[in-house]
């Protein structure tokens, strides 16, 4: 993935002169020793991200983070004190009046949290306000209107006032207007943050759908670290005006690096944000047969795989002690009768299955089989694994223990 | 022992009178200026509202009342206007009414302007503000000493002095209702690239016309009052009538006055006042009700129909 948007040790203090706040923390103070010595407001202590294009880059935090701030400075309605905003290699900081405006036009739309749909326009009015702008003609801009209001799936509303939609349908709009301007950023400010709960998740979704084959860049902000993993490509976590940590939400969970960020990750449902392939323990085949390969389950049985690396029948810890017993491994042992031995009761999950699925799919004393995508054996999973996995992070993540 | 009258050594009112007579013989061209504009749109209102015949006038008032406020009102504006003309002052009644809508025509020309731009520059509200306060703080009667001296007597000053009394209120709620549009609303503008114009425009003005329109409403209310106090430096119209009447100790004549007064304020307050207020009959904001009293062959509870191109 390429990057679209790189932010640079971008600083914001609320103030008109900033200069001797911008020193203080550039010689390393705070955003409260900055506020105790000179009554200004930091906004942002040396931001630098990188969104790569394509992302829904969650930026997560408390309120008072900084967060907001980081959003609005991206299309500048905060202007930054000191930093560079580069969009596709561009400037946003330096911009001119004209060339800003533009920018805002093409480049950058924005969602935001209370909505902020003109009362007194209707639906597709809303829709179309940004090509208004642009000066765009009332055909033209009306087919368009009615070509978002459709994938946002408003059909039919466009005729409506906002007052008469429900919270949800009155954010499609604004999503609507956002993406009717087809600018490739979005900044999403606490977009669903003022929906109720059920709505929320329905929009989530409906994000994540439309993600799918819109492939814009999203800015996403949020203070719900649940959304951030639900909805994130990466997720930067801030506080206090710096950014304390970033990586995808794999990442962040199993290494949050300080108490803040763990307080957020503590009550994370592992058992959906973590796949089977994470937890599993990887297999390596030996020669068992003729066409044959063996892959040992570490509780001393294993699991039988022909030529294609696929699973055709499990052996139990007893019946693989007597192969070895009575012939050695490798040496064609497995006759006839070892073949009659094998067992066809062990479970296949796939790779990219959450741990919830493996838990559900796991059965007492059968074992089970991890493949990939071709439905080749990458490796096991033991229950204890997938218990470590949901509990809380296993100290050797891959590999490890029954290796 | 100091007595007050001691401390009266300053001659504040010499000074005074001096002041405005120089500024009333120098700046002579700068009053005119003033008075012309005024005086046209005066005489215009008076020439249209007595030249119209009174079945139509009530006709009007009636059909505006309907579709900008509600049937009630509609009723109460008819009753009202059959009213002052049995009381045989329906001439004078024109005269005043002709005196209010020149107040709101130049205030609204001149006022709304002004309040734009305090709205958009805190250093001009600075210097607007407290002229405001004065000027509203000052009881209506004062304002017809300069004027008098300024412009003279009859009905044209009246007019001027009617315009002063009124413009404040409306370029108070202008700059209001520009300042209280929420600012996610104006963020939204500008996130999506509105020029300062366009903001102007597309996202405040709109958003504070009620707020504007609450001003009109008391600029409306006090033209009505001002219209009647300017009687006493010679302005036609009702408040002549009562004057006419205390002058004469003719209680009749000058109730009869006080009446019509009454009946038309009234009148004026209900059809302003429910501009302000989003939804009139078929909760239709403000623009609407005007784009449907244009195209008044549609039904009153149409909805908006903004058809899509494609269909």
């Amino acid at each position: 993935m390429t990057e679209r948007l790189r932010v640079e040790n971008l600083y914001k203090v609320f103030s008109k002169s900033p200069d001797p706040a911008l020193r203080m923390l550039a010689a390393g103070a705070k955003k409260a020793d900055v506020l105790a010595k000179t009554g200004m407001v930091v906004g942002l202590n040396d931001v630098s991200l990188s969104v790569p294009s394509g992302a829904i880059y969650m930026v997560m935090g408390l309120s008072g983070s900084g967060k907001s701030t980081l959003a609005r400075c991206i299309n500048r309605l905060n202007e930054p004190s000191a930093g560079r905003i580069l969009l596709d290699g561009r400037d946003i900081v330096a911009a001119g009046e004209a060339e800003l405006r533009d920018i805002r036009r093409k480049r950058i739309s924005m969602v935001f949290q209370h909505f902020a749909l003109l009362p007194n326009r209707t639906v597709a009015e809303n829709t179309e306000f940004g090509l208004k702008l642009q000066g765009v003609s009332p055909q033209a801009r009306r087919r368009r209107a009615e070509e978002v209001l459709s994938i946002v799936g408003l059909a039919r509303w466009g005729n409506h006032y906002p007052h008469e939609l429900s919270g949800g349908m009155r954010q499609r709009v604004g999503l609507a207007r956002a993406l009717a301007t087809d600018a490739d950023v979005l900044i999403m400010d606490e977009a669903f943050s003022a929906l109720d709960p059920l709505i929320r998740t329905e929009m989530q979704d409906e994000l994540l759908r439309l993600q799918r084959t819109l492939k814009k860049t999203i800015l996403f902000i949020t203070h719900d670290f649940q959304e951030a993993l639900k909805l994130g490509t990466r997720i930067a976590i801030m506080a206090d005006g710096e950014l304390v940590r970033e990586g995808t939400p794999q990442q962040i969970v199993l290494e949050p690096g300080s108490d803040y960020v763990a307080a957020f990750t503590r009550e994370v449902d592992r058992s959906r944000l973590f796949d089977a392939r994470w937890a599993m323990t990887p297999v390596q085949p030996v020669p068992l047969a003729a066409g044959l390969c063996l892959a040992e389950t570490g509780d001393g049985g294993g699991l039988v795989l022909d030529d294609g690396g696929h699973v055709v029948g499990a052996l139990d810890a007893d019946t693989l002690r007597g192969l070895r017993d009575t012939t050695g491994l490798g040496n064609s042992g497995l006759g006839t009768g070892g073949l009659s031995a094998l067992r066809k009761d062990f479970v296949t999950v796939r790779e990219c299955d959450s741990l919830l699925d493996a838990a559900r799919a796991h059965r007492a004393g059968r074992p089970m089989a991890v493949v990939d995508e071709d439905g080749r054996l990458t490796g096991t999973l033991a229950a204890d694994r997938i218990l470590a996995g949901i509990a809380s992070a296993p100290s050797h993540p891959a590999g490890g223990l029954h290796a | 022992m100091l007595d007050a009258n001691d401390l009266n050594v300053f001659p504040v009112d010499a000074w005074i009178q001096d002041g405005v007579a120089w500024i009333a013989l120098n700046l002579r061209p700068l009053f005119l200026a003033i008075k012309w504009p005024v005086e046209y749109v005066l005489n215009l209102n008076i020439f249209l509202l007595q030249e119209i015949p009174f079945l139509a006038i009530v006709a009007v008032s009636v059909l505006l009342a309907w579709r900008l406020a509600s049937l009630g009102v509609a009723c109460f504006s008819a009753v009202a206007l059959i009213a002052i003309a049995a009381l045989g002052v329906w001439s004078e009644a024109m005269t005043t009414l002709s005196l209010i809508t020149t107040a709101i025509v130049i205030c609204a020309a001149v006022g709304i302007p002004i309040g734009i731009g305090c709205a958009r520059s805190d250093r001009m509200w600075g210097v607007v503000r407290p002229i405001l306060d004065i000027m509203q703080t000052t009881p209506t009667f004062v304002y017809l000493v300069p004027v008098v001296m300024l412009f003279g007597v009859g009905t044209v000053p009246g007019e001027v002095a009617v315009v002063t009394a009124a413009a404040p209120p409306l370029i108070r709620f202008t700059n209001l209702g520009i300042r209280m549009v929420e600012t996610e609303m104006v963020e939204a503008g500008l996130a999506f690239g509105a020029t300062r114009r366009q903001l102007l425009w597309e996202v405040q003005l709109p958003l504070a016309v009620p707020t504007i329109l609450g001003g009109l409403n008391q600029t409306v209310l006090t033209a009505m009052v001002m219209s009647v106090v300017v009687a006493m430096i010679g302005a036609e119209g009702l408040g002549l009538v009562v004057l006419q009447g205390l002058g004469r100790l003719d209680v009749g004549r000058a109730a009869v006055g006080g009446i019509a007064i009454v009946l038309l304020a009234m009148m004026l307050d209900r059809i302003t006042q429910k501009l302000a207020q989003p939804g009139g009959p078929g909760g239709r904001p403000l623009l609407r009700s005007l784009r449907a009293l244009v195209r008044s062959s549609r039904p009153a509870t149409s909805k908006p129909a903004i058809s899509s191109p494609d269909q």
